[in-house]
């Protein structure tokens, strides 16, 4: 980011973390096709995209366990190819794949990472306690990590990730398969955590989440940047919300489509019998309801709901967000 | 190991103190500390699995009572005499057979993202495998007490010295770190802990069988006795009597000893290549 003065000098912070033109084969597959993107210090960066899109690929390149083919990645000011070790004082990863030793307790997995760090027995023990309470594990400290729900799993792992007190933290689909409130906790968690100045990497499929938490997104598809910008800029490029209409008679689906063109300015899709329009304005429902009354089509189910993944990438990329297989297969097997 | 005795050269003139860059590398006695917590861990992980902790002290035991008891008579005439024989080769056997938890624990590590976790850590990159190792050589220490104690029991006598009995367990731990590097290349590839057993019983089964660990191979048909005493586990066996028992140890150590060198020459650039290769 580049700041100017009203004297005309120009003032240069430099992002906490930046990947400039990064690229990462797997054999035959690209996983990396030359992403670049910066997040500045104290904010959360969220890597939007769907599975093999490359945000863990690009995520382990930065937290310094995967070397880039091309490019350069730099984390706190340090190139995570040429000073990893330094990179690594800096850093927490809490991943899909970084993981606790689950034979062991919720608190010997906190000690042994302090210690790791150097740090004393007796403040092992300390921080161990502390990041437990903080994490609501005071309870289950004494219990191997196995027994654990996946929620208090994942908070150990974040737990773990900051025993260091690491000023910038990559947080790779954290809450990929965890329930609603278990999500929510997490979410607190991360807020916590940027107030005091952390900057964060997320990544994540899930457009509220970016939106809950990312000061800034990058959508990610086929392991390149296909779009920049804050919550509120993508929300208003690609309709944040969808509104959905089921006509009660299958045969008036074609005057409910006209309609929502028409208003929305764009051509809806029609889905088994139901037509969903991007809403970009407020004002897009009542004004359909409006017109569908005045021409004598009744609805069965009129819904104003969150763009899926799936939507936003339609918008932005034209094309849908396809799960690929075979590159989720690649990732599992690199990681 | 990435061990760096440089010192970090500061700018002679510091205008802003600031706080200091961190260092590029990990010290010795870092590395040392770091190894010890990953030792410390690999040990409190059998305080949470106690089967391992069976495995590590009930399967000697059976191995033993089995031999010594079933096949004791038939084999070595009586079973106070086979013991005097078995002993040595069921301590070897056992060695081997242990060298399967570095397989399982690096896979299951590498499966849980655990290593990972260590990776992203600014300790020694060979801190994980060091300190893993270090908790197997306590567990080898563990199972040598074991099988002792209960060879002892029954009737087993150490007719060397107590030095010979160190350097006995000295030979093992030489030769079961050379011969980890496979167990080391086994856990990458497997990528999953269940298949390590199987991949390691198929090798380990035939590898400390089709030794003299159990009969004499004058016993055995000449195609078999080829093999049989050239085998690493034979040689071992044959070396660990020789110090328990008294008898030739030289030439059978110095033969162990070769075998790891092989080993260790072999399989360690390859499992250190298929670790980058694979993270």
């Amino acid at each position: 980011m580049t700041l100017s003065d009203p004297s005309g000098t120009v003032e240069s912070v430099p992002p906490a973390i930046e990947a400039d033109g990064l690229v990462k084969r797997f054999g035959a597959t690209t996983a990396l096709a030359g992403a670049s993107f910066s997040a500045t210090e104290g904010t959360v960066l969220g890597v939007l995209g769907p599975n093999g899109a490359g945000k863990t690929t690009a995520t382990r390149v930065l937290a310094t366990l995967l070397a880039p083919d091309e490019g350069r990645g730099l984390v706190g000011g340090y190139d995570v190819v040429a000073e990893p070790h330094r990179v690594r004082t800096l850093i927490g990863l809490t991943g899909q794949y970084a993981g606790v030793d689950e034979a062991l307790t919720g608190t010997e997995n906190l000690v042994l990472i302090a210690r790791l760090l150097g740090q004393g027995r007796a403040a092992s023990r300390r921080r161990a306690a502390e990041l437990l309470a903080q994490f609501g594990l005071t309870d289950a400290a004494g219990r191997a990590a196995r027994t654990y729900s996946g929620g208090m799993r994942r908070r150990l792992d974040l737990a773990a990730s900051l025993v260091g007190r690491p000023r910038i933290l990559f947080l790779d689909e954290p809450t990929t398969g965890l329930d609603p409130a278990s999500r929510n906790e997490l979410w607190d968690m991360v807020r916590t955590l940027t107030d005091d100045g952390v900057t964060v990497l997320l990544t994540t499929q899930y457009l509220e989440e970016a939106d809950q938490l990312a000061d800034d997104i990058v959508v990610i598809d086929r392991g390149t940047v296909v779009a920049t910008g804050t919550p509120r800029d993508l929300k208003a490029r690609a309709g944040a919300a969808v509104l959905q209409m089921r006509p009660t008679q299958p045969e008036q689906l074609d005057a409910v489509r006209r309609v929502a063109a028409e208003l929305a300015g764009t051509e809806p899709t029609v889905e088994q019998g139901t037509v969903a329009v991007p809403a970009v304005d407020d004002a897009l429902m009542p004004a359909v309801v409006r017109r569908l009354d005045d021409v004598g089509v009744s609805l069965a189910e009129l819904t104003l709901r969150r763009a899926t993944l799936d939507e936003v990438f339609l918008a932005l990329t034209g094309h849908r967000a396809v799960e690929d297989d075979q590159d989720t297969e690649i990732l599992k097997e690199t990681a | 190991m990435t061990l760096d005795r440089t010192t970090t050269v500061r700018p002679a003139v510091t205008t802003d103190p600031g706080p200091r860059p961190p260092s590029r590398r990990v010290s010795p006695g870092q590395w040392a500390s770091q190894s010890l917590t990953m030792a410390w861990r690999s040990i409190v992980q059998i305080k949470h699995n106690p089967s391992e902790l069976l495995d590590l002290s009930i399967q000697p035991i059976m191995f033993v009572l089995l031999f010594t008891f079933v096949f004791g008579g038939a084999i070595g005439g009586s079973t106070d005499a086979y013991l005097q024989f078995a002993l040595g080769g069921l301590i070897a056997q056992n060695a081997l057979f242990l060298t399967i938890y570095t397989a399982t624990g690096l896979a299951t590590d590498l499966q849980k993202g655990t290593f990972d976790r260590f990776r992203s850590l600014p300790i020694a990159r060979s801190a994980p495998l060091s300190g893993r190792i270090l908790g197997d050589v306590l567990r080898q220490l563990w199972s040598l007490v074991v099988l002792l104690a209960v060879g002892v029991l029954l009737g087993f006598r150490i007719t060397t010295s107590p030095l010979a009995v160190v350097a006995a367990f000295g030979l093992l731990v030489a030769f079961t770190l050379a011969f980890s590097w496979t167990s080391v290349l086994l856990g990458v590839l497997a990528r999953d802990p269940e298949k390590v057993q199987i991949y390691g019983f198929t090798v380990l089964f035939p590898l400390t069988f089709a030794s003299n660990a159990f009969a004499p191979t004058q016993t055995m048909p000449g195609w078999l006795q080829a093999w049989v005493s050239i085998n690493p586990v034979t040689r071992m066996a044959d070396a660990l009597r020789g110090l328990l028992v008294g008898g030739p140890v030289a030439a059978n150590a110095v033969a162990t000893l070769l075998w790891g060198v092989a080993f260790a020459a072999v399989f360690g650039p390859l499992a250190v290549w298929a670790l980058r290769t694979r993270t």
